[in-house]
């Protein structure tokens, strides 16, 4: 699967590009702000049906203008594709597959298999547990669409759970039977999704440790533990337990709400214990395991939009990265650089169909 | 919309208050109100005065009622050795109007969920609780509807009753009549696997 030709008309700060990529590595060099990885973003909007980066359709039109336009030529499985978006200022956005629009833009999303890499990843490390838990449920709910549901149905029981001790604490009635009827469902529920993450990540670890070593050249071992309450005891008995504590904290203390991935380096944690280098590294493997999820469940290879991947990177990772992603594992591959030389000079003697860009002032022109 | 009389206004704004009456509609009510003949406006003004005034609820089962009583648990020919529960009256017609329910009805007025502040006790659980103790009860149904706070109440009212000895049964759920399979949502067809029933004459009947 690729895209042969992109036109892209007053996207953010791109007036008006229009030209055709290779089928493997394609670069877009720059300076600072010129719109390189407003190209990866146009590219990201085909796949997701949003920007990576705004969510607010309308400050994505170029200032002052009243529209953007953003028109893919992909090949799927060797039959060509036109994927088209097209937004007017104050419209529903048209979303359209080879001439016919889309009627729910949920039927499209799986349509182009992309994984983007970006700067802020990294926040996967310095973040919350819940980014943690989320790029886990993300990865999951992709091929286990149960896993989704119950992990809607969860997510109700637990507010519905919280609501019932706040409710009973404002009156100070304490009511066990009540609670109960939420824990056992709760119990139930959790059990489910804690055994999914756990089998997840047993298939998962193998494959980003691989990709870490292959970075890193096996200068250092990383692991991620997944932590759970769970682990400890049946989610009924923690909930039994601390139902008295739950009561006077007035919301839910134990259950997989409050599941973690612990991310090492050596034996200690990442976060504090990680350069940026390294933790540029940890991110990018994580999202490369993630590509070969995605390239598992839809049988043919992901678009992989690498943006700003150098910024922390020493040069045999670097290197390392580059090789690693021109093998046929990986299929088509983008790349922003604001450095002119870099890229091409990795790949000067590898035998890769290599296609490189200049982007200037939101203009691209093929070197 | 700025309207030019008070009057008007207020009528206005009580029927915006109905569920799923906008703006325009309500005014487009009201001044239908106002087309239609005087007697006519001031009788129907008078039935709603009369429904919320006089409209009473049974005592033993909470439908509405004309009198303490309602018409279905009045009925000598209702078997009362089975209660129904549902949510409210619009779920009782809809089993009403199927003909295939002969028992009694239990009207909880609503179904568990704090988030909207409604708890066991807002509920008419306590009367249940005390229609079964009199002992000619033999079997309860939950026909609750298949949400995550109607499968709450359920569970609730399922260990609230262990104690009695009484047969707890739930609505079937599962792929419905006349449906094809491939058609079927992936959830209700899973359930509907696991849930599935063993063969004999009565599913012939379907």
């Amino acid at each position: 699967m690729h895209l042969s030709e992109l036109s892209i008309v007053n996207f953010k700060n791109i007036q008006d590009a229009n030209f055709e990529l290779s089928e493997k590595v394609n670069c877009f060099l720059g300076n600072n702000g010129a719109g390189k990885t407003t190209v990866l973003d146009a590219i990201y909007y085909l796949s997701f049906c949003k920007s990576f980066f705004n969510p607010i359709d309308s400050q994505n039109i170029r200032h002052d203008e009243g529209y953007f336009v953003l028109d893919g030529k992909f090949f799927l499985d060797g039959e060509s594709e036109r994927i088209f978006c097209g937004l007017k200022r104050n419209e529903k956005k048209k979303f359209k597959r080879n001439q016919k629009q889309y009627d729910r833009l949920a039927d499209h999303i799986g349509v182009i298999p992309l994984v983007m890499i970006a700067p802020s990843d990294t926040a996967l490390i310095r973040e919350g547990s819940d980014m943690r838990r989320k790029f886990m449920d993300g990865i999951i709910s992709q091929y286990n669409k149960a896993y989704l549901d119950t992990l809607l149905h969860y997510n109700r029981l637990l507010a519905q759970r919280n609501a019932m001790l706040k409710h009973q604490w404002a009156e100070g009635k304490y009511d066990t039977t009540s609670l109960e009827v939420f824990d056992e469902q709760l119990h139930a529920h959790g059990t489910e999704l804690h055994l999914e993450r756990k089998r997840f990540l047993e298939g998962y670890l193998p494959i980003f440790s691989n990709f870490y070593q292959l970075i890193s050249g096996g200068a250092e071992e990383v692991n991620i533990v997944y932590q759970s309450q769970l682990s400890e005891a049946p989610l009924l008995n923690l909930l039994t337990e601390h139902r008295k504590r739950d009561y006077r904290a007035q919301y839910t203390t134990q259950g997989i709400h409050k599941d973690d991935l612990e991310f090492t380096i050596g034996e200690y944690p990442m976060k504090k214990f990680g350069s940026q280098g390294q933790k540029k590294s940890f991110v990018t493997s994580l999202r490369l395991a993630q590509f070969d999820y995605l390239k598992e469940l839809k049988q043919r290879k992901p678009i992989l939009l690498l943006d700003d991947i150098f910024d922390k990177l020493d040069d045999n990772r670097v290197a390392a990265l580059m090789k690693l992603v021109s093998e046929d594992h990986f299929g088509q591959i983008f790349i922003t650089d604001a450095n002119l030389h870099r890229v091409p000079d990795l790949f000067k003697d590898e035998n890769v169909p290599l296609k490189k860009f200049v982007v200037e002032k939101g203009s691209i022109d093929q070197l | 919309m700025e309207l030019p009389s008070k009057l008007l206004e207020k009528t206005v704004s009580y029927f915006e208050s109905l569920p799923g009456v906008g703006r325009r509609t309500a005014l487009r009510y009201t001044l239908q109100l106002l087309k239609m003949q005087k007697e006519d406006a001031l009788n129907f003004g008078a039935s709603v005065i009369k429904l919320v005034e006089e409209l009473g609820f049974c005592s033993i089962c909470h439908n509405v009622s004309d009198g303490d009583i309602c018409q279905i648990c009045a009925h000598p020919k209702r078997d009362t050795e089975t209660i129904c529960v549902v949510e409210d009256l619009r779920d009782l017609l809809a089993i009403e109007s199927t003909s295939q329910y002969y028992g009694v009805y239990h009207v909880l007025g609503g179904v568990i969920s704090p988030l909207d502040g409604i708890g066991p006790k807002d509920l008419h659980f306590e009367s249940l609780v005390s229609r079964l103790a009199e002992g000619t009860c033999k079997e309860v149904i939950f026909a609750l509807p298949s949400t995550m706070e109607g499968d709450t109440t359920s569970f609730y009212m399922f260990k609230r009753l262990k104690d009695f000895n009484i047969k707890t049964t739930s609505l079937a759920r599962g792929v419905a009549v006349g449906n094809e399979l491939q058609y079927t949502d992936e959830l209700t067809l899973g359930r509907s696997i696991q849930g599935r029933l063993p063969y004999d004459n009565a599913m012939r009947t379907f």
